[in-house]
């Protein structure tokens, strides 16, 4: 459970369907620009804007300049993290074995 | 050690946790362990509050030192005696600041068999592809090489 802190805001930041889309996108072909972000969403350019946020927030993305435009893209150290988790689970129901090993075995 | 069962398929393996070991204990003795509370709640270091019985659930706080503050909910689902037991839980969630009540659980299964030397236990927690968050962890687990397919996968899942 040694990193369970910094897992819990990171999940919370993916458990939303229009961040999911949009680290798909940058996943796709990263980096993009807002505009290009927000193509074909159905979802306004500041809305987009916000959620780009709230994923930097939690070190999913960041962001950089190219020429005039703000581009955005994945933090693809930040999601090996994230890809930690059900092993961290297994890793505990492991320990949970064991110790119910030296439970019963007395 | 315990001894990891591969899961049979790796599709599968994105749902569900297995994990199969041999005691050397007798199957009552296993079974005591599993579906007494209280013995339960002294090998998984959990203070539990009742005793287990289907379609009830059960709370306690964890007696993992440094993880006190955090309480687990038990619904207790089946009690096969000496066969089989399962209840639902919201995996380790780890924040005591976050309602979790809402978002769906995992199945916790533990089946015994008699076996050479002992009791051969299988725990199996299933259902991760049923929760949004942990869905989501487990899309980025892969290599470089299929990260970028998992991804469009999970947003063609969403969309």
């Amino acid at each position: 459970m040694s990193s369970k802190g910094s897992a819990a805001p990171l999940f919370a930041a993916l458990g939303d369907a229009t961040r999911l889309r949009l680290l798909g996108r940058l996943s796709a072909g990263g980096p993009l620009s807002i505009t290009r972000l927000s193509e074909g969403t159905g979802v306004t350019r500041q809305a987009i804007t916000r959620h780009l946020y709230a994923l930097g927030r939690v070190g999913l993305v960041h962001h950089a300049r190219r020429g005039r435009e703000r581009v955005w893209d994945l933090n693809r150290e930040r999601l090996e993290r994230a890809k930690r988790y059900l092993d961290q689970i297994a890793a505990q129901w492991d320990d949970a074995a064991e110790r119910l090993r030296a439970f019963v075995e007395d | 050690m315990a001894v990891k069962t591969p899961a049979p398929d790796d599709t599968v393996s994105t749902d569900r946790i297995e994990k199969r070991i041999v005691l050397r204990a007798p199957r009552t003795r296993v079974w005591r362990a599993l579906t007494n509370a209280d013995e339960f709640g002294t090998w998984f270091r959990v203070k539990l509050e009742g005793a287990f019985t289907a379609g009830t659930s059960v709370r306690g706080r964890l007696s993992i030192p440094g993880y006190e503050h955090l309480t687990l909910e038990l619904l207790i689902e089946r009690i096969d005696p000496e066969h089989y037991f399962s209840y639902r839980w919201h995996p380790y969630a780890v924040d005591p600041a976050v309602d979790y009540s809402a978002e769906p659980t995992t199945l916790v299964e533990f089946k015994l068999e008699n076996t050479v030397g002992g009791t051969a236990l299988t725990i199996v927690e299933s259902g991760f592809d049923r929760i949004p968050l942990a869905r989501h962890a487990e899309a980025f687990r892969m290599n470089d090489n299929g990260w970028s397919g998992q991804i469009k996968q999970l947003a063609k899942y969403v969309e």
